[in-house]
């Protein structure tokens, strides 16, 4: 079954077949060599967004990936995951921010790799997209006063 | 040119009659009405800050057991304190670990949790006396069932902070956050125009036994901070460039609020406190009015390399707060992103916070007992050895 899609556009347009998963896929050492993203694309017809990547040759790595196709080939493509070796976890959601908590003093906007928090330039208060928080959970390690946490 | 007492306007605060307006407002008001008019308008201004302050901590009395003990080692949830002062005093500092939570948890959580009331463990040792027989003793205690428990911080209320970023392949991580490699991001720490000391530069209304809003109570300046360093260059507007003075605040930690006094953990850094200071400054005369009416475009500061690991870290650039509050700022080539560290919203809330406050008489204004000092620098530690 192919399923429509637009170079370039940021999701394919064929919504009733189409899976889309946020993946955070976790490379062990040596790992990195293997051309996972090449074979997701070719073999198994995915449309991959890097959304975060941490890896190097000799080293555990992470990725954080957007993953779309059909219902099938993204199964597919998550069981080639496993055969690999390679680790993934999906990404459900996105880190709670307990506004009780929060004293906007910004420092996770530093770090934020989706810009998903920003602060209102008006009243300083701190500003949560969630729909473009992929979970990294960098903002949960950054904030002083622990007020994002994560919910896996 | 006009002249207006303390007394004067304290006349006023008393009869209810004083117009008090904030840093940020008084911008506007000097806009409008040029130094003149604002001068005969406004009668105080109030500034505020809410930042991480790591020199911070407090001093507590525990009252005497029966027996009684000579406290010479002292814990509160398991964070170390300083006992070393008679038999049961303690000074308990912001920045001290806890032995058995690591940097989860440190003396700047046990100050919170005392100041929102919740009960502390304390646990002391002593090799006993004669007149102190107890060798140990572990109790509950709020801040309710000891004796005095009164904030003492030695350093305080920077007169303005450098900005930090990081040039290094790797993120580090500092007092100024966690700054990511390759000039990832400009982290700064300040509350700019807002900022209690920024528009005050010469010190002319503030000093020591000025009475000040500390942690949601009223407290005092009670000594120029640590590493003073009111000889750092200025600009022609009287601001210094960089971290210049600092105040030692104290205040009855009893009578704070959990929401201006707030423990911190630096990933992989350690534990400090952000504090909320207040201060209001005067309208002595149109001089105080024109340092009042600073704005983010004029004060400067400089951003260091934090990846270099020496005393002195290389200046990278000159900017402006209001650069800095534009989201990003021009290093050579690069546009990064910046963020800050500190609290405006905070910020706003003390400053507004005690206008109230004033305009309902409930706070007066103390003219400086004794002066800061207007010149000084910190010495350095040198000539020491190991690595």
């Amino acid at each position: 079954m192919t399923v429509e899609r637009t170079v370039g556009a940021d999701s394919i347009t064929d919504a009733t077949t189409a899976k889309r998963v946020k993946a955070l896929l976790t490379y062990p050492p040596g790992a990195a060599g293997k051309p996972i993203t090449y074979s997701l694309i070719r073999e198994f017809d995915l449309w991959i967004n890097i959304l975060h990547a941490e890896i190097a040759a000799d080293k555990a790595g992470k990725l954080i990936m957007d993953i779309q196709g059909s219902a099938e080939d993204v199964d597919r493509g998550l069981e080639f995951l496993d055969e690999e070796g390679i680790g993934y976890e999906i990404l459900n959601g996105s880190i709670v921010w307990d506004e009780d908590k929060c004293v906007h003093c910004g420092a996770c906007t530093a770090v934020c790799p989706s810009h998903a928090l920003t602060m209102d330039n008006c009243d300083w208060s701190l500003v949560f997209d969630k729909e473009k928080c992929y979970l990294c959970r960098l903002c949960a390690r950054t904030c002083p006063v622990g007020a994002m946490s994560s919910p896996i | 040119m006009g002249y207006r007492s303390f007394e004067e306007i304290n006349e006023k605060i008393r009869s209810k009659k004083a117009v008090v307006v904030t840093a940020e407002e008084i911008i506007e008001i000097v806009d409008e009405k040029g130094v003149e008019g604002a001068f005969r308008d406004v009668d105080v201004v109030t500034c505020g800050t809410f930042s991480p302050m790591c020199s911070s901590g407090a001093f507590l009395n525990f009252g005497h057991s029966d027996p009684p003990i000579r406290m010479s080692r002292v814990w509160l949830n398991d964070v170390p304190a300083c006992a070393g002062l008679a038999a049961v005093d303690a000074y308990i500092g912001a920045t001290e670990l806890s032995e058995t939570a690591g940097m989860e948890y440190g003396g700047a959580h046990v100050i919170e949790d005392l100041i929102a009331g919740r009960k502390v463990r304390l646990k002391a040792t002593s090799y006993g006396t004669d007149c102190y027989p107890r060798r140990a003793l572990e109790a509950w205690i709020t801040k309710d069932s000891i004796n005095e428990a009164y904030m003492f911080n030695p350093r305080n209320c920077y007169q303005n902070y450098g900005a930090a970023t990081n040039s290094s392949d790797r993120t580090i991580y500092t007092y100024m956050g966690t700054l990511l490699p390759h000039f990832g991001n400009v982290n700064y720490c300040t509350a700019g125009e807002l900022s209690p000391l920024i528009n005050d530069p010469f010190y002319r209304t503030i000093g020591l036994g000025s009475r000040i809003f500390l942690g949601g109570a009223q407290g005092y300046v009670a000594w120029q901070g640590t590493q003073n360093n009111p000889s750092q260059p200025r600009a022609e507007n009287g601001v210094p460039i960089g971290g210049a003075a600092c105040l030692a605040l104290i205040g009855d930690l009893k009578q704070m609020d959990p929401r201006y006094i707030r423990a911190a953990r630096f990933e992989k850094y350690g534990v400090t406190m952000f504090v909320g200071v207040g201060t209001a400054i005067p309208l002595l005369d149109e001089e105080m009015v024109r340092f009042v009416a600073v704005q983010n475009r004029d004060i400067k500061t400089k951003v260091f390399d934090y990846s270099v690991g020496r005393r002195s870290k290389p200046a990278l650039a000159e900017v402006s707060y209001e650069e800095l509050r534009s989201g990003s700022v021009q290093i050579g080539s690069r546009t990064i992103p910046t963020a800050p560290l500190s609290s405006l919203k905070v910020a706003r809330e003390i400053a507004q916070t005690l206008k109230g406050w004033i305009a309902r008489g409930e706070f007066l204004l103390q003219q400086p007992v004794a002066a800061l000092p207007r010149e000084g620098s910190p010495t350095t530690l040198d000539n020491c050895e190991g690595e």
